[in-house]
């Protein structure tokens, strides 16, 4: 073994020492370095720097690319661009900013509530931006403000891109809108790393598609070097980097659908999703009443935000995706399939039905007082008997229930491309426990299972849940992801980016159980509670319609005229068709509506019967071209 | 009587603190805040949520600096073995945000376990030199540097360079002044300098968009040709460096004045209260700022230095000269990048920054100082 070297404290002391005076000398280097540079910047180069810092801001333009288009799955345009003229003021180099505006309204139509909207742009803008005054100048307005430009520093004309929604409010819950860039924008911006990209961008996408493809639609952003004069207007372009236009959109919602599906709401509040069962392809997804979209593309000014707002139909609301409603007597089949897949019930087993089920001293009723006599599967569904499921679910217990239902999607987020959707609530012991704090109200009472059967109580399912587990019946237990995109297009080359059908899962059906439910609520709308609404139809349609009670009215205000609506129970329907062969699969709700048979039933007649007989309802138009004017 | 309990309070509670290293700190700090307050102008709550940053950080000083070395020594291993298990989870199950994987979710919080590392390291070295102080060799060096690269390699996959750079630096110090020597060193030094130099050589070949670096992302290898050549992407990742040497150029000797920086009010400066807050400092207030804060930090770093060569043992004059230089390297670094010298990594100005993780990193250095300063003197007495 080699000797060690004997280790002097003293010595390793002094060593240390000696090092840490080299350490100091390297940092002292290393400053005097950082200083020269700092000289060099500051003083050597300082006229450089100043002269750049002073034409800065003005040298290098992002020019922004178009925006990519959004069309229906027949080409039809949904959302688009055009150019125009508009009137920006620089806040930051106008003294007084009213005297500017008085002044330039004697040359251009400037009405009170264009003030209102710069003001609210000016509260919520950064201080460097410019800011329109007025959007859409006529060319005579152009002409008139260029002549006596040289009286307005800080006022300019800019030509800009604007999207508009040639449809209005169709489909507007689907398709959402753009707006100005917030904070919170900034922070996607950053977080996708995309800071370069949006350097002139003034607009981003806000709700619908043109939030969740933001950054398909948007394109890469361009550069022009220009040369200014002294007042900060381009001269000339030194330099240009053309941008790349946005992406389009291409839909598998049939706007025509839409419309159709829209007009039959009428007046009413309430969602419709139509889902092509084979591919998870949305035909149309309604939620009335819609907005127009058109509003909010240069700021909306605060008369029009408050009345969407503040409105007690709550048009902001995407109802298809936010609302969650308990689903009434639509849960029926999925019940009645569940007890069959579990071998809980057969389809020939019955039970006599006095009207009422009575469980732990409470009575459970049925709509038909007397009850429905004897009453199997079939009759079940069709005639929609209530004590049939309050047994049933009483047999199956809650968590047999919620593990069942969870494969069908109910209480989880579909997926569908368009952000905030919200989970809606599937009840189960285990739920129960998360939902509430105190112990006696963790626990869950057998009591509470009977309602669940017939699709109340704790049960709040989104429209679109309802719709994706209506398709997934229809579609023999094989479940897509609910989508709107069908391809993104490269507006240049061509080249299609499709949106496969994105299959979930099968759920472990039977063939002959599935049978067994379809054929139920073929006789839905043969001889039950459908048949009204579907007498005469050329093709054969499965449903179910459904009522569900409202019972939120604790602590709220009595308001005269309203209560009386709001209390009444909101009306469902689901339906796919042609059964043998479906094509199509929906979900409808009428809030309010009352009955289901009544109110929604008729709703998905007409859409059946445009979509796949091309007959429009009587007095309706084809397409129209009603533009978003807005008020 | 409430009078004599109070002083007898306050004396405890300042007893630990060194006063030259926290008076210069405190100057630094209100310096620092002044800048902050300019740079956060048009978004004051950052300024606000800095103060508690800052609170915080001041209290950890101050526990750190009760807390005597020896103490410190039984930590090292198992902090630095917690740092580098939490690393490891951070590769197999860590977030990802902007393309790094650098974050772990603990369900409560997200902690980034890099940041654990820059003071994990230099404990774990200065613990294992002091271990092995009689009978060091070869040997131990080798393995010194095992324990340094394992969490660098780790870190900059994630990727994180900065932190890799900090972390690399602060090991590397820990080895350096327990003497490795000089014929080791100098290859090394001359190695990179004459890489540095074929880089700046041959950036036109080297930086077109078909060659792959080894070892470095792209978006590295991007930072690195931005340096080279900012002009060849104006809008995006040469932005920062052209607009941050145009804040410093335009400073002039004597500044815009404060709050008149037009480079940082008008919004051309990124990240302007974060990494790139020295550009305010320098658009704002000038060569002469500047000057004053590189002799903050000199004076700073010297007496940092001088309690680390005054310390009883190896472990506390280790610890005590490494940390002493990471102040060094973050604050070289990050004027060094503002300045357009060296790539842009994210490094933050220390004590300056916005950022609560940061200086209460930098902030744990400090206590550590103050109390290897005050555990010499106890040990005197």
């Amino acid at each position: 073994m080699r000797s060690e070297e004997f280790k002097n404290p003293e010595q390793e002391l002094y060593r240390f020492r000696q090092r840490v005076a080299v350490a100091g000398v390297a940092v002292l280097i290393a400053f005097v370095l950082l200083f020269a540079r700092f000289f060099y910047l500051q003083v050597v180069k300082h006229e450089y720097y100043r002269t750049r810092a002073e034409d800065n801001r003005i040298s290098l333009v992002p020019v922004v690319p178009n925006r990519g288009l959004i069309v229906d799955r027949n080409g039809i345009v949904l959302a688009r661009n055009y150019s125009a003229y508009t009137l920006e003021i620089t806040p930051s180099k106008v003294k007084d900013l009213d005297a500017l505006i008085d002044e330039l309204a004697t040359l251009v139509d400037i009405q009170p509530r264009d003030r209102k909207r710069f003001r609210k742009l000016l509260e919520e803008s950064k201080n460097f931006e410019s800011l329109p005054i007025r959007t859409r100048l006529t060319d005579e307005e152009v002409a008139r403000f260029v002549a006596q430009r040289y009286r307005f520093p800080g006022a300019d004309i800019k030509a800009r891109l604007f999207r508009q929604y040639p449809l209005g409010e169709v489909a507007s819950h689907a398709i959402g809108y753009i707006g100005r860039v917030n904070d919170r924008d900034l922070e996607r911006i950053e977080r996708e790393e995309q800071e370069a990209n949006y350097r002139g961008t003034e607009h981003f996408g806000k709700t619908g598609l043109e939030q969740r493809y933001e950054f398909d639609l948007h394109g890469r952003s361009g550069f022009e070097q220009v040369e200014v004069d002294a007042g900060g207007r381009a001269v000339r372009v030194l330099e240009r980097m053309p941008p790349i236009p946005g992406n389009n959109l291409t839909l598998t919602l049939d706007v025509k659908l839409q419309e159709v599906a829209e007009k039959a709401f009428g007046e009413r509040r309430g969602a419709l999703v139509a889902i092509e069962p084979a591919t998870g392809g949305i035909l149309a997804l309604v939620s009335m009443p819609g907005y127009d979209p058109n509003l909010f593309v240069d700021g909306i000014d605060p008369q029009n935000w408050d009345l969407l707002n503040n409105s007690p139909d709550k048009p902001m609301v995407n109802r298809a995706l936010n609302g969650a409603y308990p689903p009434g007597s639509t849960f029926k089949p999925f019940m009645a399939l569940a007890a069959l897949t579990l071998g809980k019930r057969t389809p020939q087993q019955a039970i006599a039905d006095p009207g009422y089920f009575v469980f732990g001293g409470h009575r459970f009723r049925d709509d038909k007082v007397g009850g429905h006599g004897m009453v199997d599967m079939y009759k079940s569904i069709v005639h929609s008997c209530d004590t049939y499921y309050y047994v049933l679910a009483n047999d199956m217990g809650i968590d047999n229930i919620a593990k069942f239902m969870r494969q069908l999607g109910f209480g989880s987020r579909t997926g569908i491309d368009i952000d905030g959707e919200s989970e809606g609530v599937l009840p189960s012991q285990e739920w129960k426990k998360k939902r509430f704090k105190k112990p006696e109200q963790q626990k869950w009472y057998a009591g509470e299972t009977i309602s669940i059967g017939i699709g109340q109580g704790y049960n709040a399912y989104t429209p679109i849940q309802l719709a994706q587990a209506t398709a997934a019946l229809a579609n023999n237990g094989v479940m897509y992801r609910p989508h709107l995109v069908r391809y993104v297009e490269n507006s240049r080359t061509g080249e299609r980016r499709m949106i496969e059908p994105e299959p979930l899962r099968t759920v472990p059906l039977k063939p002959e159980h599935v049978e067994i439910i379809k054929q139920a609520m073929v006789g839905v709308n043969k001889e039950g509670t459908g048949a009204r609404a579907f007498a005469g139809a050329e093709y054969v349609a499965a449903g179910k319609t459904g009522t569900a009670q409202v019972f939120s009215l604790k602590g709220e205000k009595y308001h005269e005229g309203r209560v009386k609506e709001e209390l009444r129970d909101h009306a469902l329907f689901i339906a796919f068709a042609p059964a043998d062969n479906p094509r199509i699969a929906l979900a409808v709700l009428v809030e309010n509506g009352g009955f289901g048979a009544q109110a929604a039933a008729p709703i998905a007649r007409q859409v059946f019967d445009y979509y796949l007989l091309g007959k429009l309802p009587k007095g309706a138009a084809p397409v129209d071209e009603a533009g978003g004017d807005g008020d | 009587m409430t009078a004599i309990n109070l002083r007898e309070l306050w004396r405890r509670l300042v007893d630990p603190i060194d006063p030259v290293l926290f008076g210069l700190l405190a100057v630094l700090l209100v310096y620092a805040l002044m800048v902050l307050a300019s740079a956060t102008n048009d978004f004051i709550g950052r300024f606000y949520s800095q103060l508690v940053n800052l609170g915080v950080a001041l209290a950890v000083m101050r526990v750190a600096a009760q807390i005597p070395p020896q103490r410190l020594m039984h930590l090292a291993l198992p902090v630095y073995i917690g740092g580098l298990l939490l690393l490891v989870a951070v590769a197999l199950f860590g977030d990802v945000s902007k393309g790094a994987r650098r974050w772990l979710n603990l369900g409560f919080a997200r902690i980034q376990p890099s940041e654990i590392m820059k003071i994990a390291m230099p404990l774990m070295l200065a613990w294992y030199f002091q271990k092995r102080e009689a009978l060091l060799r070869w040997k131990d060096y080798v393995i010194a540097v095992a324990i340094l690269a394992v969490p660098v390699l780790l870190i900059a996959k994630q990727p994180d360079l900065g932190t890799a750079i900090l972390v690399l630096a602060s090991g590397f110090f820990v080895i350096f002044l327990a003497g490795l020597s000089w014929k080791l060193i100098l290859p090394v030094a001359v190695a990179g300098v004459i890489g540095i130099g074929a880089l700046v050589a041959f950036e036109g070949e080297i930086c077109q968009p078909e060659v792959k670096w080894p070892l470095l992302k792209d978006y590295q290898k991007h930072r690195v040709c931005t340096l080279l050549d900012p002009g060849s992407d104006p809008l995006g990742k040469g932005f920062h460096t052209i607009q941050s040497t145009i804040a410093v150029g335009s400073g002039g000797v004597l500044g815009k004045g404060w709050f008149k920086g037009t480079q940082t009010h008008l919004e051309f400066l990124p990240e302007r209260h974060t990494d790139f807050i020295f550009a305010v400092l320098s658009e704002e207030f000038g060569l002469v700022g500047n000057a004053f804060l590189l002799i903050l930090y000199a004076l700073f770093i010297g007496r940092a230095l001088m309690i680390a060569a005054n310390a009883p043992t190896l472990f506390s004059r280790l610890l005590g000269g490494s940390i002493s230089l990471i102040f060094f390297t973050y604050a070289f670094v990050n004027m060094g990048m503002v300045s357009g010298i060296l790539p842009v990594v994210g490094v933050p100005l220390p004590f300056v920054s916005y950022g609560g993780t940061a200086l209460v990193t930098l902030m744990l250095g400090v206590g550590i100082l103050m109390s290897i300063n005050r555990h010499r003197m106890l040990v005197q007495k």
